[in-house]
């Protein structure tokens, strides 16, 4: 349809209107060439009869009502595909801005995808390997999981994201090699050192070849932002399903987005929900989140990484709680342990993987592993108790118990859940050390493990080697 | 013809017609989307519509139904798995691949398909409403029972032989009072909005058996009641449905999984098919239906599926059987609620919540109960619904208003959680209003000490509760003997009782009359420790002869189907604190 619309109704904010237009459908692209030649990308977002409501995703500054010219193009908002996408940088909205020129595609997909049946999908049941005591033992990431990093500023997320990404082992028995394996990495609202960062690391790494990375900085409009989640996941879904990779997403930051599409509701006139977020923004995340997973008719996966930064460190805010209703699990920040100088600084109590319960034991990862993990969990719980009463009454006036969780914790902390960021552990290691620990109370204290599992792995001569 | 005028997300307007009728079901486009009507005015049909809106463009022909919006009901419903409007996932999944389009043309239940007929009524039988005029086995443990649609009443004027029929084939005719006759079928039709008639209500009397200790024993729920399970994230609402749903002693299980995770479904899917049903010996699936829309699929869908999972459960109830649902989560309900009265731009509540959410919630619970059917039959349906508080806060308004429309509150508690102490069940914030209604049932059938010990288990919790604030204070250290005691025995209650192992064969599902016993050997314990203490016995002394970790560890330690072993753990507690006292 090659009609163009001369001038404008109104404009409000990201959204323009026109008027007295035919043949426009729901969720449309459209072009918009303004007088000085350049051109920007925009979506039918509401419909009237002949009056349609626009979104522009590269802002609408500089428009005026009657400098442009819109085209309706006659397609919803789509992602050119090719492999050739790897080691290729694009903008938010999806275009090459690495120079290296327009994408050949050997086909294209609508950024918004589709929902997947769930009787497509696979139940996701093998581990990723990170490395990482903490996530390994006490929150194993699954391949196909949607597992989020609840961060907040200043924290050492980044620093995580990249080290999992370069530890994460994928190779299996299932002939799995590295070859198969790529990174999508979409940044949102992001500084430009974050985005920097996450570049030099995967270079550094060698993985750079293997990543297709979207730049939405913070300095970019916001309806870009809205769009580039989106975007990096069609271009995930078309590389694990069509192409039989394994693929793992990192979206960073996911506030940035949810807050750009909180600007995006609230110049649309739109009702709001919590905190001015609009009712729909749990729908709006699933739309995003639920697209990780693996389907019963391809070999490839898509793990989600979404970090996300809590503002005020507030995990009762909206973004972080629609998150953890939607996720399988999340890897909580601590800005107390992080204080301390732990790296990572994993709070583990609040942390969980949900999908960590069918993809550990005989197997997958060792026999002993749901028992370890579940009680390290619980210990560390009655640190805590005994850590508040310590404050009230003093560490010397707790009993002997309480004493022998104090000293567990501070152990726990210092061997476990601290590790340097190139340090590589195996399960074993991770699980002995677990046990290790475990080892330093009382048998007795030991109350989630079956006397068989004591009898094999309970040994306080390996406990000495810890000491605070 | 009538056409699109508007498109707003899922919401979609038709001008000037006055050929709808509220709640009817459309078909809006060329792709034929499916639509309800929710509002109309002179000028105005607002619609919304159950598939995604991309694609629509104004002038596209919207053709009305003539009927609300149904759910077909017949042989096939079990074993099923449904989106929010029921359309089988499964024939989805042939005709548009993995990822779910728009506008597929699928039939509910399979046409083709023979059942093995039994034909109940002969040619001048009178049949009313309700009635079961046929029967057909649906799955190896659930026999269909073929009911007169509640409309329809009269004389019978033909009758097919028993035989294998699908479910268009006519298996009688009736002829009414007035003259018409109407074709009975295997299958009809009921709107999902209506509740289905029924003879009478009764009162609740017998409790929904679940296996899990601190339901059935301390906060438990009857058969045809309601109960709200509201959690944080990651506090195990969907584990603690997934439990009731694989363990509970109804009849038969319909999971609504109402905008919740697609991993979930599908692990239902894998573990409900391989899990073998304790009570029939057959696969769990085979007493299932499934109800998945999950998170992202579309919203309009999302607010069907409740009441699709509710019209389902009540169909089979009207057979005569004792139905769960278990829906997951009501909070994504009230959620699209919220969305499309958004869209509508109505005048919000609290929260942007639609003034009319309490009056909505009310009338989903209230479609439960034990009821006499119109085939003069007991049926019941109960309600167990998860409800996902935001920022895992009890007074926002789903939750709030839940509270006032169910009967039983199961609250989940985050340090619970945290502590993998599961079900996160909070003893001291959970209530059952059911206790006293069933203490009968527990008399007659378990034992006449049932309720007392019950009362004396949570007594012991809340003392402990009350003691818990002043050690916060000042430590344990301090306290008299006979309070030490209180907090050990307590441990026992919470660790020994309270908390359950899902994964631990035994401990997954456990007998009533194992759960008296276990509460039994606890008092029993706690009745020897308190007369040595009396003799002036330390509880530190008690500790280390290692009776309390002894008795905590009964619920590994002795099998299901070896009860008698609780008298050799007795003797053995005396017998230990005997020895104590030697020394």
């Amino acid at each position: 349809m090659a009609l163009q619309y001369v001038g404008l109704k109104e404009i409000n904010g990201p959204l323009i209107v026109l008027d007295n237009v035919t043949n426009a459908f729901y969720d449309e692209m459209v072009e918009i060439k303004l007088e000085n030649g350049t051109n920007r990308m925009g979506r039918v977002v509401e419909i009237q009869g002949r009056r349609v409501v626009l979104q522009v995703f590269e802002g609408t500054k500089g428009l005026s009502l009657e400098n442009t010219r819109t085209r309706f193009i006659g397609k919803p908002m789509e992602m050119p595909l090719s492999t050739d996408l790897l080691g290729r940088v694009f903008s938010g909205a999806g275009r090459p801005i690495d120079g290296l020129g327009d994408i050949f595609a050997e086909s294209s997909a609508d950024v918004n995808g589709k929902p997947l049946n769930p009787v497509s999908r696979e139940y996701p049941r093998n581990y990723i390997r990170t490395g990482i005591s903490a996530i390994d033992a006490l929150m194993t990431l699954i391949r196909g999981q949607k597992l989020p990093i609840f961060s907040g500023s200043g924290l050492s997320h980044n620093k995580l994201a990249v080290q999992i990404v370069r530890q994460a082992q994928i190779t299996d028995d299932s002939g799995v090699t590295s070859d198969d394996f790529a990174i999508v990495f979409a940044a949102m609202g992001v500084k430009n050192d974050v985005a920097e960062y996450f570049r030099k690391s995967f270079e550094e790494t060698g993985v750079l070849s293997r990543v297709v990375m979207f730049l939405n900085l913070s300095n970019d409009p916001i309806i870009e932002r809205i769009l580039t989640p989106r975007c990096a996941l069609a271009v995930a879904e078309y590389l694990a399903f069509e192409k039989d990779m394994h693929i793992l997403v990192i979206l960073t930051d996911m506030t940035s987005y949810a807050e750009a599409v909180r600007e995006f509701s609230s110049s649309k006139g739109e009702i709001p929900g919590r905190k001015g977020f609009p009712g729909y923004l749990y729908s709006d995340l699933a739309s995003i989140y639920e697209r990780a997973g693996i389907i019963n008719t391809a070999k490839g996966s898509v793990t989600q990484i979404p970090i996300l930064t809590m503002p005020n460190d507030d995990i009762t805010h909206p973004v972080p709680d629609l998150t953890g209703y939607i996720t399988e699990g999340q890897i909580v920040l601590d800005r107390t342990l992080d204080q301390t100088g732990v790296y990572p600084s994993i709070s583990v109590l609040p942390s969980l993987s949900r999908l960590m319960k069918d993809g550990i034991g005989e197997g997958f990862t060792r026999d002993d592993h749901a028992d370890v993990s579940n009680q390290l969990f619980a210990a560390y719980a009655k640190v805590q108790d005994a850590r508040a009463l310590a404050q009230v009454i003093g560490e010397d006036e707790l009993s002997d118990t309480d004493k022998a969780y104090m000293n567990f914790g501070k152990l726990f902390e210092k061997y476990f859940v601290a590790q340097r960021p190139d340090e590589n552990r195996t399960i074993e290691e991770t699980l002995d050390l677990g046990w290790a620990l475990l080892s330093t109370m009382p048998r007795s204290l030991l109350d989630r493990v079956s006397e068989d599992m004591l009898n094999k792995h309970y040994d306080p001569e390996k406990a000495e080697n810890y000491k605070i | 013809m009538n056409t699109v005028f508007g498109i707003n997300g899922p919401v979609v307007k038709v001008r000037d017609t006055k050929s709808f009728s509220m709640m009817e079901m459309v078909y809006v486009g060329k792709k034929r989307l499916i639509g309800e009507i929710i509002g109309i005015n002179s000028d105005e049909t607002t619609i919304q519509v159950y598939e995604s809106t991309t694609g629509l463009m104004p002038g596209e022909p919207v053709v009305g139904s003539g009927a609300p919006m149904s759910a077909t009901l017949g042989p096939g419903i079990l074993a099923n798995i449904f989106d929010g409007i029921e359309r089988p996932l499964k024939s989805l999944e042939a005709v548009t691949g993995a990822f779910i389009a728009e506008g597929a043309a699928v039939t509910t239940l399979d046409e083709d398909k023979k059942w093995e007929v039994t034909v109940l009524c002969k040619t001048g039988d009178v049949l009313t409403g309700g009635q079961i005029f046929a029967t057909c086995p649906e799955t190896p443990v659930i026999m269909h029972k073929c009911l007169v649609p509640p409309d329809i009443s009269g004389k019978v004027t033909w009758t097919a032989p028993d035989g294998e029929y699908n479910i268009t084939e006519k298996i009688a005719v009736v002829k009414s009072a007035d003259g018409t006759e109407h074709e009975l079928k295997l299958a009809q039709k009921w709107p999902i909005k209506i509740p289905r008639p029924i003879a009478k209500r009764v009162a609740v009397s017998k409790p929904l058996i679940t296996g899990q200790r601190i339901i059935d024993t301390i906060i438990p729920i009857s058969k045809g009641g309601t109960a709200a399970i509201p959690g944080g994230f990651g506090t195990g609402k969907t584990m603690t449905q997934h439990q009731l749903a694989k363990w509970c002693d109804a009849d038969i299980i319909v999971y609504i999984g109402c905008g919740e995770r697609g991993n979930e479904m599908t692990q239902v899917l894998e573990e409900f098919t391989g899990l073998v049903d304790p009570k029939t010996g057959n696969a769990l699936t085979d007493r299932t239906v499934l109800i998945a829309n999950t998170s992202n699929m579309p919203v309009a869908a999302r607010e069907a599926s409740i009441y699709t999972g509710i019209t389902l459960a009540e169909y089979y109830r009207d057979m005569g059987y004792h139905i769960a649902i278990m829906a997951d989560s009501t909070s994504r309900w009230a959620e699209a609620l919220r969305e499309i009265s958004g869209r509508l731009e109505e005048m919000p509540a609290e929260e942007g919540f639609p003034a009319y959410l309490p009056s909505r919630l009310s009338e989903f619970y209230e479609r439960a109960g034990y009821v006499e059917t119109l085939s003069d039959s007991e049926g019941s349906v109960t309600i167990i619904g998860a409800v996902s508080p935001q920022g895992a806060d009890f007074s926002e308004p789903v939750t709030q208003n839940t509270k006032r429309f169910v009967r039983c509150f199961w609250a989940l508690d985050k340090n619970l959680a945290y502590a993998r102490h599961y079900p996160a069940i909070n003893w001291n914030d959970s209530y059952s209003e059911y206790a006293d209604e069933l203490a009968e049932y527990y008399h007659d059938n378990v034992d006449i000490n049932f309720m007392n010990y019950r009362q004396q288990i949570a007594n012991i919790l809340h003392e402990e509760s009350k003691l818990m604030e002043i050690v916060k204070l000042i430590g344990s250290d301090v306290l008299p003997e006979d309070q030490k005691l209180v907090i050990e025995i307590a441990a026992v209650v919470r660790i020994g009782f309270l908390q359950q192992n899902a994964y631990h064969k035994d401990d997954t599902y456990v007998p009533l009359d194992k759960q008296f016993k276990m509460m039994n050997s606890i008092l029993h314990l706690y009745e020897k420790c308190k007369a040595a203490v009396a003799g002036g016995i330390p509880v530190s002394e008690i500790t280390k002869s290692g009776v309390f970790e002894k008795v905590t560890k009964m619920k590994y330690d002795i099998p299901n189907d070896k009860p008698q072993l609780f008298n050799v753990l007795d003797t053995e507690v005396e017998e230990t604190l005997k020895n104590i006292k030697k020394e």
